[in-house]
């Protein structure tokens, strides 16, 4: 008789198959490639073993430590101002009294954004001609020549860090909102009698019950920070002469436009562990913050 | 006495300032979004005019073109929202089949190396998608389903199941196991008792979990891009390109594309709101 399966593996296999057919196998065959010298214009050179020669290639490539450190100082930064003004914004709505579910619900509207529509959205406002930004402070009087955002390297990583930044703060101060919303009552209480001022009680009772919620927020937000390639490419597709580079922008441009394949899966790689140890550092994050307060299992 | 006056006029400061600041971020959230419906109705030659014109008057002209100009230059609207909208549905239900069938395994059963499983899981889902896009280009012009639904349907299922997972596993954690035990002692088969105990606990986790894979497909845009040629297959995010030329963008145009492509996940996110919070928290806390 024929052994069956358990069934927690039955249950799991359509999502091993699936994630196995388009992720893994795919990783798999640029895993090689990165290998090799390929070229989308010239496929039999996928045949051809060059060893670690790509490897060496963007080791050695100014622009690419150029991109890549660029693009860990861009995480760094965005992940900060998302953190602390979606904490800002949390704490500012929780005390509301009345029209709550209101400002919820307008939190929430930047979230339904497509990352390529921000994109476009800012590349309009910050338009040096006829964007919104520059028509007003013109009208104002504030400066009487247009500022030119997304030409001037400095101001057209401002504006790809605010177009960023308006678009996943929502994250954090609605998941941090809710935190707020489940916190206990009788703690602050407690708090409050023994004699403590506000910035006390903040720090020692309402910050470490928020840790978990922030970090679920990092977490999400870690899955998907790629999500930024979008905007770059939108706004300023890399430039102006690579100012606003990030790893994503400078790999799509090896892949698509110089077809150069092998070279820049080579990247890609270095992406993808990228992520991947953004997403492992916040998942350790969470369970040790979950097993503070209690919540494990 | 004076004490308490400064005490009282301190309080009046913050709470101003509180309103102040709660203002400004509603109107930093609020007014880029609005600024492209307003832009959606004014006709081209004024949201173009140098000094601008901040009166704005209201046309219909940008939608009648998207609409009604297929033929002359226009962009293919409808076809691109048929593509999104197949797109996109199709994969959220399977994802969601799939990931359920997966977040239930893993808050159900006990098994070797689940805590690495699951982690491996969701690191599928950090791969970021330009980065992916090089070798699915390949592979899916090899295997041949470049430019065609059946593609990109397959891939935004992989791209949504771990984080369905994810959140249908802390749904379903909650659950006491008693429950599924006492409709199996009533007589109840495992499958039944799933679909009639637990499932209907557990529906705000997958509304959730619904809503999330929904706007991800809905509004993906590294991967499309690359997976898709045709006006058989574009979706919109791929389709807003369109209006871009060498050196100039229809402005008008494209907000009137956008405000289409926004209607649909703001309607659906209304729905389903309360869903949306619950589920990211209590998915990610207990989970």
């Amino acid at each position: 008789m024929r052994r069956r399966l358990p069934e927690w593996f039955v249950l799991l296999l359509p999502a091993f198959i699936v994630i196995a057919a388009v992720v893994l196998i795919p990783l798999i065959f640029s895993l090689y490639s990165s290998f090799t010298p390929y070229k989308l214009t010239r496929p039999s050179t996928l045949w051809r073993w060059v060893g670690t020669y790509n490897y060496q290639k963007i080791l050695t490539d100014a622009n690419f430590w150029a991109a890549f450190g660029r693009t860990v100082l861009f995480l760094t930064i965005v992940l900060n101002v998302e953190l602390l003004l979606g904490l800002g914004i949390a704490l500012m709505v929780n005390r509301v009294t009345w029209g709550q579910r209101t400002l919820r619900t307008i939190l929430m509207f930047p979230m339904m954004f497509s990352p390529i529509l921000v994109g476009f959205q800012f590349k309009f406002i910050f338009n040096d001609n006829v964007g919104l930004v520059n028509n007003v402070l013109q009208s104002l009087g504030i400066t009487d020549m247009a500022l030119p955002w997304l030409v001037d390297g400095r101001l057209a990583m401002f504006s790809i860090v605010f177009a960023e930044v308006w678009m996943s703060t929502s994250v954090f101060a609605i998941l941090i909102l809710a935190g707020l919303f489940a916190m206990p009552r009788d703690p602050l209480e407690a708090a409050e009698v023994d004699g403590c001022t506000p910035w006390q009680t903040f720090r020692h009772i309402t910050l470490p019950f928020l840790m978990p919620f922030i970090y679920i927020a990092m977490t999400i937000r870690s899955l998907d920070v790629a999500r930024a390639y979008d905007i770059v490419q939108i706004m300023t597709g890399g430039g102006p002469a690579r100012r606003t580079e990030l790893l994503w922008t400078l790999m799509s441009r090896t892949g698509y436009v110089d077809a150069r394949m092998g070279l820049a899966n080579a990247m890609g790689y270095v992406s993808i562990i990228l992520s991947i140890l953004f997403t492992i550092y916040f998942f350790r994050k969470l369970s040790a913050a979950r097993a503070e307060i209690g919540l494990e299992g | 006495m004076d004490r308490n006056r400064t005490h009282r006029n301190r309080r009046r400061v913050l709470a101003w300032m509180h309103f102040f600041g709660l203002f400004i971020v509603m109107a930093i959230i609020c007014i880029p979004g609005l600024w492209i419906v307003l832009n959606s109705f004014r006709p081209t030659v004024e949201i173009m005019a140098k000094p601008p014109v901040w009166v704005p008057s209201f046309t219909l002209d940008h939608y009648r073109a998207m609409f009604g100009g297929a033929g002359e230059g226009g962009v293919p609207v409808f076809h691109y929202f048929r593509n999104s909208l197949v797109v996109s549905v199709t994969s959220t239900v399977i994802a969601i089949l799939i990931g359920m069938s997966g977040g239930y395994a893993f808050a159900r059963y006990k098994f070797r190396f689940k805590g690495g499983i699951f982690v491996g899981l969701m690191l599928f889902r950090a791969v970021p998608g330009v980065a992916l896009s090089l070798p699915l280009f390949i592979v899916f012009a090899r295997v041949g389903i470049i430019d065609t639904h059946f593609g990109l349907i397959l891939v935004y299922v992989a791209m949504n199941v771990p984080f369905t997972v994810w959140l249908t596993d802390g749904f379903f954690r909650q659950i006491p196991g008693e429950l599924h035990e006492a409709a199996e002692i009533d007589g109840c088969t495992r499958w039944q008792a799933f679909w009639k105990v637990e499932f209907p606990v557990a529906r705000s986790g997958v509304a959730s979990a619904a809503i999330f894979a929904f706007l991800t497909s809905w509004n993906e845009f590294a991967l499309a891009s690359q997976l898709t040629r045709s006006t058989g297959s574009k979706t919109m995010p791929v389709g807003l390109l369109d209006f871009t030329a060498e050196f100039t963008i229809n402005w008008g145009g494209m907000c009137a594309l956008a405000v289409l492509m926004i209607l649909p996940a703001l309607i659906l996110t209304f729905i389903v709101q309360k869903h949306l919070i619950a589920g990211l928290t209590f998915g990610g806390v207990k989970g």
